[in-house]
């Protein structure tokens, strides 16, 4: 395996693209140059440090180490998914629920994939469990948030739709039926397209960083679908768990619509 | 027969024409009472919390026995609210009635025509939406109804009509809770009388 080495002479080219937008943002007065150029300068911070974090893990190879990173990232995923919605519940709720719904989904799917398919030796090896539990989440996250979103403001637009069934004698989950499956098919879609798309309207990210560090294309692919495979596995997962658990929030025991329950906007 | 007995409903987040305070009355089998009031006063917050739909503290009966013994679903079928304006989940009128031949007989009664049904519910006048949804309240064969303004929309004739039909309702020992500003439509129709006034019930005679 070998590749093109870059160093930051490298990178500082590149970085010139970032001047040229920020010239033609303030040529245009779109008033975006500034967080731009902030965007750029935390991007350059947070993945210089992660790629000092992933190396010292990396050396270590330890259990606890990994499992500490991975539950970082669970968290940051966690808070990402919250901020993404525009009705939340009071207090911990919407931060609960979709963390504790990305990481049921992100663990089962990692531990799936490296007890099975990809078995490094340890079966703990950050060198894959990170990696994959980054892609997983990222995208299980998509989708938690998404479905999230749509379940929550959803319940608040069809709030009368959803009562005049409980009026009639629904119990609530036929009267969020309709509700449940629009949250579903909103936050599944776009990993469905995803996998519809991959290879003619784009090169996946992870592939292309093998074939650029010298991994033969057929390989690479493998890999690549296996993910993609453990992506969907994820996204689902997480999305049914998350959409599932703010039903019951939205709804008590004797089958109210609890929109109290949300913070006030 | 529904027993109401001290029903309130107050907790420290809610705005001050939403509390409930003290209510009690009884409406006997195949009997009806009016409910007036002005708006805001809580006719509406009063039937929510007789359909279940929000919670309340005191003791609601339905033939003696109490609502949380009943599940909810039933007991929401056994009391059955149907809102000044009622909610629709399908974008076709005739997909919220699992009997769509019982629900266009009644409609017939009502002076509805069968193509209503055929139509987008928001293409629907005011009027027709609630004439369904008292025939969708109808088809669960519900022991109380508990109307709010179930004929603000309409003209005469189909205000007679409609009354025509809940007296039927009546008539098979099924009670009523109707909230109007109609007092005519009150006489017709009432055998006690309420006034709602900032969250309380009062019994009036009508006419005093």
């Amino acid at each position: 395996m070998n590749f093109i080495v870059l160093d930051y002479y490298d990178i500082a080219i590149a970085a010139s693209l970032i001047a040229v937008n920020a010239g033609l943002s303030i040529a245009l007065q779109l008033g975006i140059a500034r967080r731009m150029i902030i965007a750029a300068v935390r991007m350059v911070v947070q993945l210089t440090l992660v790629g000092l974090v992933l190396k010292a893990l990396f050396a270590a190879s330890s259990p606890i180490f990994t499992a500490l990173a991975l539950t970082c990232m669970i968290l940051f995923a966690g808070r990402e998914a919250m901020a993404r919605q525009e009705r939340r519940f009071k207090g911990w709720w919407s931060y609960g629920m979709g963390t504790a719904s990305m990481m049921v989904a992100g663990t089962l799917v990692t531990l799936f994939a490296l007890s099975t398919q990809i078995s490094p030796d340890p079966w703990y090896d950050p060198r894959y469990a990170i990696p994959i539990m980054g892609m997983v989440l990222g995208n299980t996250m998509n989708g938690v948030s998404i479905g999230l979103d749509r379940m929550v403001s959803g319940a608040v637009q069809q709030k009368s739709a959803i009562e005049a069934r409980l009026m009639l004698g629904a119990d609530k989950a036929e009267a969020m039926q309709n509700l449940v499956k629009t949250a579903l098919r909103a936050g599944l879609i776009p990993t469905i397209n995803g996998m519809s798309a991959a290879g003619l309207v784009s090169l996946p990210g992870m592939m292309t960083g093998q074939i650029l560090a010298g991994v033969e294309p057929v390989d690479a692919v493998k890999y690549q679908i296996l993910i993609m495979f453990l992506i969907t596995g994820g996204t689902g997962l997480g999305l049914v768990a998350s959409v599932f658990f703010a039903r019951n929030r939205l709804t008590d025991r004797r089958h109210r619509l609890r929109l109290d329950r949300l913070r006030p906007l | 027969m529904l027993t109401v007995q001290g029903l309130g409903r107050s907790t420290a987040d809610l705005v001050e024409n939403q509390l409930l305070t003290d209510i009690s009355f009884v409406v006997e089998a195949g009997r009806s009472a009016i409910i007036t009031g002005a708006s805001g006063a809580g006719k509406t917050v009063l039937l929510r919390a007789l359909a279940d739909l929000d919670s309340s503290i005191g003791v609601i009966e339905l033939s003696s026995k109490p609502k949380d013994a009943y599940g909810a679903p039933e007991w929401r079928q056994q009391v059955c609210y149907v809102p000044a304006e009622p909610g629709w989940w399908a974008y076709l009128a005739k997909d919220h009635f699992v009997d769509l031949g019982s629900a266009q007989n009644h409609a017939r009664s009502l002076g509805l025509g069968v193509a209503v049904f055929e139509q987008p519910v928001d293409q629907l006048s005011t009027g027709e939406r609630q004439r369904l949804a008292l025939i969708r309240a109808l088809l669960g064969s519900p022991k109380v109804m508990l109307l709010d303004e179930p004929t603000a929309a309409l003209d005469p004739d189909a205000t007679q009509l409609v009354e025509n039909k809940l007296r039927q309702f009546l008539d098979k020992g099924n009670s009523l809770l109707l909230v109007t500003h109609d007092r005519e439509q009150g006489y017709r129709m009432g055998d006690q009388f309420f006034v709602m006034e900032s969250g309380r019930l009062r019994s009036v005679v009508p006419g005093k």
